[in-house]
């Protein structure tokens, strides 16, 4: 097992530079997820690590080894592909044996290899088939075997759940975690989809436009997002993101959204008065409120999730939502009052997106290393 | 619904056309016509007539009779015949085997990325939109016993002191015709297999770099065994072009020299069409199609789908 390090990354393509100085330090045995909207290079990192391209500048050094320019098979490495890249010519057996085969071992050690990976995986009755008489969960579960037999210092997966249906992932999202937990090994995770990366990472590396957001556990990213960009990328639904200016209105500081409405602030913020700011308050964290309290909304569309009701409404000019946990009988046109729980608004500075409590209070949370 | 004769009035009288109309068989069988005409009137009875022909002994101007199987009788101990099929045999196979190898090896290198590939491309294929008649004539006169370009080339070079005769030694002819076809055949192996080669995944390759495979690895463990169903069929038909050849032989040697390089389609032609035994020659022609079947029944098998083709409705 091996921690990873990236160490001002830098990937070009020709003259078009993809990935700017990338800091990223993956400890031993983690669980880690690089997340971003798809473009923003998680995906060149992850090759990058495989050595499947060429590093640009800065260096990469797998259990402490620079492995720049160490081929991908000396890396210790195993990768699982979106596409699952099995190769359709081989039964089920031979793809997994494939490596050990390469590496000549001998037929004791392949057989053992394969079936213990094959048990682990509910692979067993599957080995005598070839790629294309499996299901995409079971082709999926082959690839992940082939990359189990080799015992890598290293699992890199590259989006291994986009091409299953909704169900089929969320039970391999919980298969592969659970596998994690019991077979160890350091693993990166790469995904646009920020609910996987929730639910899978110890650690979440926000990934947008070739530079590294935000870094930290997945409950840290979520309650503390470090900019607007973390902030709206990840959650679902989104933070609610108002523009407005921190105020004085009678006596206590509010944000004042561009069209006039009033939004609350918890005191003592430490935000100057006349800051241009962004406001954000995640949907989970309104409560319906007598009227006068908190500001009010016109329900423009209700969506009942059976766990929650969700309603998009429109406020300060721009859609808004808020999810509920008891049922309540909204209808559209409706207008309801919602009181945002103070202390877990964000502000963000509207210049640098940042957010301000980092900025100027940021005392009493937890500092992230500088990864 | 279409009760006859019990229907009610106010239902329409389904007529036979109609009903005809929405028959699918029928419709199918109508369809099929025109194209049925065509293989019976172009293939069917041209073959019907060769067959037939071969076991007459018209000569042209005179009508003949049937024969039986005379003319074959007769060819079995002609040496010219049997010459005639070591030829094409000796001309399949070598010229089948180089342009397999050559055209394999050109589809791997077009395969890569490289500068000006699309031009590389359409280069290739240029033997094989050259009509054959016009590239036979160029050859014939690259080879030509006083001007051949090869020659002076090698001389240029101090390479050999006197001319090459490229035509006029047997086996001198025989590499002579059969690199011609090569250059004439090498587009359609390379252009197809290369068809082939893009439709492997590149994550295979890459899985496979991960998995420690090297090159040489790669090209024996995944590309050729995932090439193999396309190499069936083009090889079929690479086989069935050269085996019936006719074109370059003709123009460039006529069989000679001392008929080294008659192959049965030459011989065939010159008995029936030069020699006027349309009889003799049509059953030279026939002769041909026991090896042209077994080459397609080679195929048929070659061209079944192989087990890891099989099974899975999905992608």
């Amino acid at each position: 097992m091996a921690s990873v390090v990236a160490r001002n990354v830098v990937k070009a393509f020709g003259s078009t530079e993809v990935l700017h100085g990338i800091d990223v330090e993956i400890p031993d045995k983690a669980f880690v997820v690089l997340v971003g909207p798809s473009g923003c290079g998680k995906s060149t990192l992850l090759r990058m690590i495989a050595g499947l391209e060429k590093v640009t500048a800065g260096e990469i050094s797998i259990g402490g080894q620079v492995v720049n320019n160490v081929p991908p098979k000396q890396r210790n490495i195993a990768m699982v592909f979106q596409n699952y890249a099995l190769y359709p010519h081989m039964k089920v057996f031979e793809n997994m044996a494939f490596s050990l085969r390469l590496a000549k071992a001998s037929d004791e050690i392949v057989q053992e290899k394969v079936h213990a990976a094959a048990d682990a995986l509910n692979l067993r009755e599957y080995l005598d088939r070839y790629p294309r008489q499996l299901s995409g969960g079971q082709r999926q579960r082959v690839a992940i075997g082939r990359a189990m037999v080799r015992d890598p210092q290293v699992f890199l997966f590259d989006e291994p759940l986009s091409n299953l249906d909704a169900k089929l992932r969320v039970q391999m999202r919980t298969e592969l975690k659970e596998l994690h937990q019991r077979i160890g090994g350091t693993s990166i995770y790469v995904t646009h989809d920020q609910i996987e990366a929730l639910t899978m990472g110890d650690r979440i590396v926000v990934m947008r436009d070739g530079y590294v957001e935000q870094v930290g556990s997945p409950l840290e990213v979520y309650d503390y997002p470090n900019n607007i960009f973390v902030a709206s990328f990840i959650g679902s639904p989104a933070m609610n993101l108002f523009a407005g200016t921190v105020t004085a209105k009678d006596g206590l500081s509010i944000v004042l959204a561009d069209d006039g409405t009033v939004l609350p602030l918890a005191q003592g913020h430490g935000v100057s008065d006349g800051r241009r700011v962004v406001y954000g308050i995640r949907p989970e964290y309104l409560a319906l409120s007598k009227e006068g309290q908190g500001f009010e909304t016109e329900v423009v569309v209700v969506e009942p999730t059976g766990a929650d009701i969700l309603v998009i409404g429109r406020t300060a000019g721009q859609e808004l939502r808020a999810s509920f946990h008891d049922r309540h009988d909204f209808r559209p046109g409706q207008r309801i009052w919602l009181n945002p729980r103070l202390d877990t608004v964000h502000l963000f500075d509207q210049e640098t997106t940042r957010r301000l409590e980092l900025d100027e209070a940021d005392s009493d949370l937890p500092r992230f290393r500088a990864v | 619904m279409a009760v006859i004769g019990e229907s009610p009035g106010r239902m329409p009288r389904v007529t036979l056309g109609a009903r005809l109309h929405n028959n699918n068989n029928f419709l199918g069988l109508l369809f099929m016509i025109p194209a049925g005409i065509m293989l019976l009137v172009f293939l069917a009875y041209p073959l019907g007539l060769g067959v037939w022909l071969g076991l007459t002994d018209v000569k042209i101007g005179r009508p003949g009779k049937f024969i039986g199987l005379g003319n074959f009788r007769w060819l079995a101990q002609d040496s010219l015949f049997w010459l005639s099929v070591f030829n094409t045999l000796l001309y399949t196979v070598v010229a089948s085997v180089i342009k397999f190898g050559l055209g394999l090896w050109l589809a791997l290198i077009l395969n890569k990325h490289m500068p000006f590939k699309a031009m590389i491309r359409a280069i290739v294929l240029l033997p094989f939109i050259v009509p054959t008649v016009l590239s036979a004539m160029a050859f014939w006169w690259i080879y030509d016993a006083q001007d051949s370009i090869i020659s002076f080339l090698l001389i240029q070079l101090g390479l050999i002191d006197s001319n090459i005769d490229f035509l006029g030694k047997a086996n001198n002819a025989r590499a002579s015709v059969i690199a011609a076809n090569i250059w004439r055949g090498i587009p359609f192996v390379a252009i197809t297999l290369l068809a082939g080669l893009q439709t492997i995944s590149p994550t295979l390759y890459e899985a496979a770099t991960i998995d420690g495979a090297t090159r040489m690895q790669m090209f024996r463990k995944i590309t050729f065994p995932l090439l193999t169903p396309i190499i069936a069929v083009v090889m079929t038909f690479s086989v069935l072009f050269t085996f019936s050849d006719f074109q370059l032989i003709w123009v460039m040697t006529r069989g000679g020299p001392f008929n080294a390089t008659h192959l049965m389609a030459t011989l065939a032609y010159q008995r029936a069409i030069v020699g006027g035994s349309l009889g003799e020659g049509s059953a030279i022609a026939v002769a041909m199609i026991p090896f042209l079947l077994s080459a397609i029944l080679f195929s048929y098998f070659g061209l079944q789908r192989r087990k890891w083709q099989q099974g899975g409705t999905d992608d």
